[in-house]
């Protein structure tokens, strides 16, 4: 533990930290372009000068220099303000003066510290240097002539986004960061460089001359883009959102988000549900609340328990969700689920459908053993979380499904649950790196369970973790361990799952109700978001859809219930490791459209079934009453292991992707503009022949 | 060399030399001089003698000397009155702000435009930076542009003292030694010829007031 003074100020720091670091521990700050705590350190810009003794008689960057012992450091000396204001001198020579017309004007690291440490006006007489904007895809707009190659965005997408596209060409003056060859960034994080940009060259393109930052409303909430629960913030201005940006969570995302996070939001403004509707003669006609509210409720009065069902989707708050298991409940109705793509996920136990190692546990692994899924579309901050851990070394990772670019050295083992049975008898060679691994991982994707054979494979999945030493229990040197992690993609499924949002004794499940419905056993089919499941079989069955997209769902839907998106609402959402996180309102839903707990709770009153709660917080209430897990805010809480998975038959098809299209996976990405394009630049690319025109 | 420390004993050639600069050293020396030549001599040899005896003299004769610049392009020139009795080691030429540096010494007789030489300079500085770190990268071609102006005189008399700051704001604060080596030419240019500076801008001024008039 290094002992040295900041202006006089003693400070001990953890080994290896710099003397930025140093200078920070003693309230000391520091001004820096270049040095960013997740990234690898540049040392570039020079901005961070300080005055060290003993040294030599110049002063130092801070946060390429190690702190050491009796290190006496000054940060406000006469060298070091010289310093400073001379730093930032040769910065603002080449940089434009077009702050009034930059989107990042309000939030620039360069505006706010050329203000501390600026010249009150420039001695440089001289043409200022212009260099061409690149071309970085839909997504990232650049003007390159603000760029005051700190290297941040280079060192994020070859870091932490693990792909090589950018870097800086050119020397000197010009020097220039650029896309090599002019290509789209190819990254699922790439807009994490717009929050890393310190100036203006790299601004976020659907963003462009829309607002500035003192004008919006900021929300801190969760996302619902995917199971992750990345925690960001909502900006809004009025009822619009305008953007989303990251928070900070080291457990969970760190400090970045996915670009579907980001940039999805512009989908929360088209195809939205902003009436009632009643399908009349083939029609879906307006309606007022009273008219669908009674149309509903007068079809569910008419039908016993057994003759509805309801599917919650992938975007529901658990509040709604659980207020329609009540109502269900109320009619005596088990036909619920919430497992839309049909996974074969059981909630007995609660450990079986969790990632138990948690995400930051990954940073513990050291063999990973991927199962029907591709990490790089279903969550990507994840797998920047694995390709950081592999960055580390020792770490071996093996795939089973579909072979993909996942930014670090995946060994493919095999496509379906073939090998995994191999693994599983321990006649493959990834079961000895699995044993032979302290800290031995496997993640299940949604492609290997929402199979017909899903609970076997699941059951094969136990196995390998029972067998490759995944579960141990805390000893003196280190914690316990469960290495047994599915990785969910719909943000509502884990909460679903808590709460036993599945059929109940005698109920049916999604391909049950799919059948019954198609059969005319089932007469009434409840759709809270559910737009991802086949709902071309339902028969003559009564859909009421309640959602807030004019997604597949409404399309089917004979009654239409508008409802909130997840900026629209407050309501509890638990992402994949089993963290409840409570997500808030940024923005109210458009039009006549609700809620959706208040929905639901002027159904059951129409139907004469009222459910027992006039707030949100009531419900929420009822719920951490029946469902204890869900009152841990922000907790994770090892879940007991047991007996779960069906052992059985497995059929040799290829567990396939789970996620086709990362751009376009729920309703408000496929209503995104943005989305569009990228899909365009991206998903597609694969397809086009050149001859498009 | 290493044979001859051998035959005749580490006492031999550490006695070469003055104290804290010892031994031999390479010099190269070049420009202005009748005979270019790389040479190994005893440190602390006087430049006048190293130029005369080596290289050939300077072309046209000592008293034709302008300056030399003693130990590769990066350090600063020193003019003739300081040539005629220096000594040719570390110590020596660190006292007079100058430095032995790689020891090529560059002589330049009175044809020399020395403004116009340290302009070559400072454009080979700013073509050599790679970029990486803000005050080299923005201030070698900060400095060569305010150089080729000072050329041909068309500056103002207050952009040679905002000159040297920025020499000064460079120096010292990079992550490699190529921003101190773009600087020093310039201090030296400054520090021994300011008054070539100014007279070209004063000439400058004169030949073209007519036009600043009209303005």
């Amino acid at each position: 533990m290094p002992k040295l003074t900041v202006d006089g100020i003693e400070v001990e720091v953890p080994p290896g930290s710099s003397v930025l670091q140093a200078c920070e521990a003693a309230g000391k700050e520091i001004p820096r372009f270049c040095y960013h705590e997740r990234l690898s350190i540049a040392g570039n810009c020079r901005m961070c000068l300080v005055e060290v003794k003993p040294g030599p008689p110049k002063p130092q960057a801070s946060c390429a220099l190690p702190a050491g012992d009796n290190q006496e450091v000054f940060t406000d000396s006469e060298m070091v303000k010289k310093a400073r204001h001379g730093v930032m001198e040769f910065l603002l020579i080449n940089h434009p003066l077009d702050c009034p017309i930059c989107d990042q004007g309000g939030e620039c690291d360069l505006q706010d510290q050329a203000l501390g440490y600026g010249h009150h006006s420039s001695r440089y007489v001289e043409n200022k240097r212009a260099v061409d904007d690149k071309h970085m895809g839909p997504l990232i707009k650049t003007i390159m002539t603000r760029c005051i190659h700190c290297t941040r965005c280079v060192r994020f997408t070859t870091e932490v986004a693990g792909v090589t596209d950018m870097g800086m060409l050119g020397r000197g003056e010009d020097a220039e960061i650029t896309t090599y060859l002019e290509k789209a960034l190819d990254s699922e994080l790439s807009g994490n460089v717009i929050d890393l940009c310190p100036v203006g060259a790299l601004t976020s393109k659907p963003y462009a001359f829309v607002s500035r930052p003192w004008e919006l409303k900021k929300t801190e909430t969760i996302d619902v883009m995917d199971a992750l629960g990345s925690n960001i913030r909502v900006d809004s201005r009025g009822s619009e959102v305008l953007r989303v940006l990251p928070r900070l969570h080291d457990d969970v995302n760190e400090e970045w988000i996915s670009d579907k996070t980001r940039f999805a939001c512009d989908g929360l403004k088209r195809q939205r549900l902003d009436r009632p509707y009643i399908r009349r003669d083939g029609k879906l006609t307006l309606a007022s609340w009273p008219e669908a509210l009674a149309a509903v409720a007068e079809k569910m009065k008419g039908l016993s328990g057994g003759e509805m069902a309801a599917v919650a989707g992938d975007l529901c708050d658990a509040e709604s969700m659980f207020a329609l298991k009540q109502l269900m409940g109320a009619f005596g109705s088990t036909n619920i689920d919430c497992r839309q793509d049909g996974a074969k996920l059981d909630p007995a136990v609660r450990s079986s459908y969790l990632f138990n190692s948690t995400i930051a546990g990954i940073e513990d692994a050291d063999a990973i053993l991927l199962i029907g899924t591709n990490p790089r579309t279903e969550a990507p901050v994840l797998n920047a979380r694995i390709r950081k851990r592999w960055l580390e070394g020792g770490l071996s990772v093996g795939l089973v499904g579909t072979p993909a670019d996942l930014t670090y050295k995946v060994e493919t083992l095999g496509a379906g649950a073939q090998t995994l049975r191999e693994i599983a008898a321990g006649t493959h060679a990834f079961a000895q790196t699995l044993k032979n691994a302290k800290r031995p991982m496997l993640i299940l994707g949604m492609a290997a369970l929402r199979r017909d054979d899903g609970a076997a494979v699941l059951a094969l999945a136990k196995s390998i973790a029972d067998g490759c030493g995944m579960l141990q229990p805390a000893s003196e040197e280190a914690g316990a361990w469960n290495g047994f992690n599915v990785l969910h993609t719909a943000a509502s499924r884990v909460a679903g799952l808590d709460m036993g949002f599945v059929p109940g004794a005698g109920g049916k499940d999604v391909a049950a109700i799919r059948a019954g419905a198609a059969s005319g056993d089932i007469k009434l089919v409840y759709l809270l978001g559910a737009d991802e499941m086949d709902l071309s079989g339902l028969g003559k069955a009564f859909v009421v859809y309640q959602g807030h997209h004019g997604d597949a769902g409404a399309h089917r839907a004979d009654v239409i219930l508008p409802g909130a998106a997840y900026t629209e609402k407050d309501g509890l959402y638990v992402n994949t490791e089993g963290r409840a996180q409570m997500a808030l309102k940024a923005s109210f839903p458009p039009g006549e459209a609700r809620e959706d707990w208040k929905i639901l709770r002027a159904l059951s009153e129409a139907a004469g079934k009222t459910l027992g709660y006039d707030t949100l917080d009531a419900l929420r209430e009822a719920l951490i009453t029946a469902h204890p897990s869900f009152g841990a805010i922000d907790q994770v809480e090892a879940a007991e292991w047991g007996a779960f998975g069906t052992p059985g038959d497995t059929s040799d098809a290829p567990f396939g992707q789970a996620i086709e299209n990362f751009y376009m996976t729920d309703p408000i990405s496929r209503c995104s503009a943005v989305m569009a394009e990228c899909t365009e630049t991206f998903a597609a690319r694969g397809e086009r022949t050149g001859t498009e025109g | 060399m290493v044979p001859e420390i051998l035959r005749r004993g580490p006492e031999w050639f550490a006695g070469l030399g003055r104290e804290r600069n010892v031994g031999t050293k390479l010099f190269c020396i070049s420009g202005h001089v009748n005979n270019p030549c790389n040479v190994e001599e005893e440190m602390g040899i006087p430049l006048r003698d190293l130029i005369e005896k080596h290289a050939g003299g300077v072309i046209g004769g000592w008293d034709n000397l302008l300056a030399v610049i003693p130990g590769g392009s990066s350090v600063r020139c020193i003019p003739k009155s300081i040539c005629d009795d220096i000594l040719m080691d570390f110590d020596s030429l660190m006292a007079v702000r100058s430095g032995l540096g790689t020891a090529a010494v560059i002589v330049m007789n009175k044809e020399t435009d020395i403004i116009r030489a340290i302009t070559r300079l400072s454009y080979f500085y700013r073509h050599e930076s790679c970029g990486q770190c803000t005050p080299c990268r923005e201030g070698t071609g900060w400095m060569w542009r305010v150089m080729e102006r000072l050329c041909t005189g068309e500056a103002e008399l207050s952009e040679i003292d905002a000159l040297e700051q920025v020499t000064k704001q460079i120096e010292g604060h990079t992550i490699c030694a190529l921003g101190d080596a773009a600087a020093w030419p310039i201090q030296g240019l400054l520090a021994h010829f300011r008054g070539e500076v100014e007279d070209r801008i004063k000439k400058y001024k004169a030949s073209h007031s007519t036009l600043q008039a009209a303005e």
